[in-house]
């Protein structure tokens, strides 16, 4: 077997997602809708809502014990995934070369355009800012959930934690605002991804090839 | 007519369907392609199959969780710190009466006769005498207002008072070195805790709250308070007391919630 074939160069080039990224990706998928979905029958046990009810059917977990066993399970695979991302988006350089620069008053014009439906997106390879603005900002709520997830699941051992939120209650209101936030997120990214179908396909095969720099 | 083999696998049936249901639904198979159940499988209509109500009571399914479960219990028990305080509150701030709380509605408390309750001991515990309420009331006695905060998500603050579990554990001659400490109630309910948590300063045997011997509902007239655990963890009418080293399954842990419920 022979390395010198002519396209030997360009097939080693990395994709725009690698394989890597992309398990990454669907991983953080199965466990995110695991937590929002277990999560919302775990709240139903004592709502902070009066009037907000997650019905039955689009829970996860027959009964309460059940929603936590899938939460305490989910939060490790969440928890795992989302620190090798992270460090995998710091070290590969991808977070600097798809996130940032980030220009507020690029975003303004970015959202009036959006909001015209006449966002350019026509480069796959570069987000623009809109979509660094919402990548940007999950990434930071994803954090802030863990932080929140922890100081309910440990209000004594990290008390320093319940202090960030003011009290308990604050930070199940945290926790749930949060949630709130990344279904929002989901919804809008779901929904461009399906109307912008070459995005999708590129989470699943890897999508173009990158030239070096 | 069907066709019969030998079976492969303990879990393919030794009759396969018959041949024509193929042919009658050839149509229906030549239309499901790869791309459009792949298409199917992300949409959100797929993730929606994740919710089927009985996913997390299949029995195989509950062992992985329940295993987690294990595991996490483990992982609790290396974050306790024995030394680590719980916020404590101000008396203004503690809730009159507290919060009723049990597996049933408060008219089906079934009260304690006083006249004839002792606290009853047993398994690695030298003076295995039962106490009398007030012998219990006679020991040096901890105040502690502190939250009580439940699984389902609410929380409040109380005032209880009562001797220091720890202090009463080495008064009749406990094995401190045992694993688990168990509260038997007055109704069918028992919970265990791990030794490590029923010797930290805040665990006590509460017998007051707000400075009231406690009312009948909320555990009259012993009842378990510690900072450390989840509210199921507070065994309410304590009749008896077991140190142990064999880890029996309680009341709320047969139904699946975590047994080490760390705070």
């Amino acid at each position: 077997m022979t390395t010198n074939k002519p396209g030997a160069v360009l097939t080693a080039l990395p994709r725009m997602h690698p394989g890597v990224l992309r398990l990454m990706h669907w991983t953080n998928a199965v466990a995110m809708i695991v937590m929002i979905l277990s999560g919302w029958k775990i709240y139903n046990d004592d709502v902070l809502f009066g009037i907000l009810h997650f019905p039955d059917d689009i829970v996860l977990g027959i009964w309460a014990q059940h929603a936590l066993q899938w939460h305490f399970f989910g939060m490790w695979i969440l928890v795992v995934n989302g620190l090798a991302y992270l460090v995998y988006g710091l070290a590969s350089g991808r977070f600097r070369r798809l996130l940032i620069p980030l220009s507020p008053r690029e975003v303004l014009q970015q959202v009036i355009d959006a909001l015209r439906f006449r966002l350019a997106h026509a480069d796959l390879l570069h987000y623009n800012a809109v979509q660094k603005t919402l990548y940007i900002g999950i990434i930071l709520i994803g954090i802030l959930q863990v932080i929140s997830g922890i100081a309910i699941w440990k209000p004594v051992q990290f008390s320093f934690l319940i202090a960030l939120f003011y009290n308990f209650q604050g930070a199940r209101l945290v926790h749930f605002i949060g949630m709130s936030a990344i279904v929002l997120f989901l919804l809008v990214h779901v929904t461009l991804a399906l109307l912008v179908p070459k995005t999708l396909v590129a989470m699943l095969s890897g999508g173009p090839r990158i030239e070096p720099r | 007519m069907s066709v019969r083999r030998p079976p492969t696998s303990r879990f393919r049936p030794p009759v396969v369907p018959d041949r024509s249901i193929l042919t009658e639904h050839r149509a229906v198979i030549r239309a499901i392609s790869r791309r459009q159940l792949l298409r199917g499988v992300l949409s959100l209509g797929g993730l929606s199959m994740l919710t089927g109500c009985n996913v997390s009571d299949r029995s195989s399914v509950q062992r992985v969780l329940r295993s987690v479960s294990g595991f996490n219990d483990a992982v609790q028990g290396w974050l306790f710190d024995p030394n680590k305080l719980a916020p404590t509150y101000a008396a203004s701030q503690i809730v009159k009466p507290p919060r009723f709380n049990a597996y049933y509605d408060v008219e089906d408390v079934n009260p304690i006769d006083i006249s004839s309750w002792k606290l009853e001991l047993a398994g690695l515990i030298q003076d295995r005498r039962p106490w009398s309420i007030e012998q219990i009331y006679a020991l040096p006695e901890q105040e502690e207002i502190i939250k009580h905060i439940c699984v389902e998500g609410w929380d409040y603050i109380g005032q209880w008072s009562g001797p220091r579990l720890k202090d009463f554990l080495v008064r009749v001659g406990a094995d401190l070195t045992a694993k688990y400490v168990e509260f038997h109630g007055n109704d069918d309910y028992m919970e265990s805790i791990d030794m490590a948590s029923a010797l930290h300063p805040q665990t006590i045997l509460a017998t007051k709250y707000a400075g009231e011997p406690i009312g009948v509902p909320y555990g009259y007239p012993l009842r378990l308070r510690t900072a450390v655990k989840l509210g199921y963890k507070n065994p309410k009418w304590i009749r008896a007391i077991v140190v142990t080293n064999t880890y029996n399954v309680g009341f709320w842990e047969k139904q699946g919630f975590n047994w080490f419920a760390g705070l």
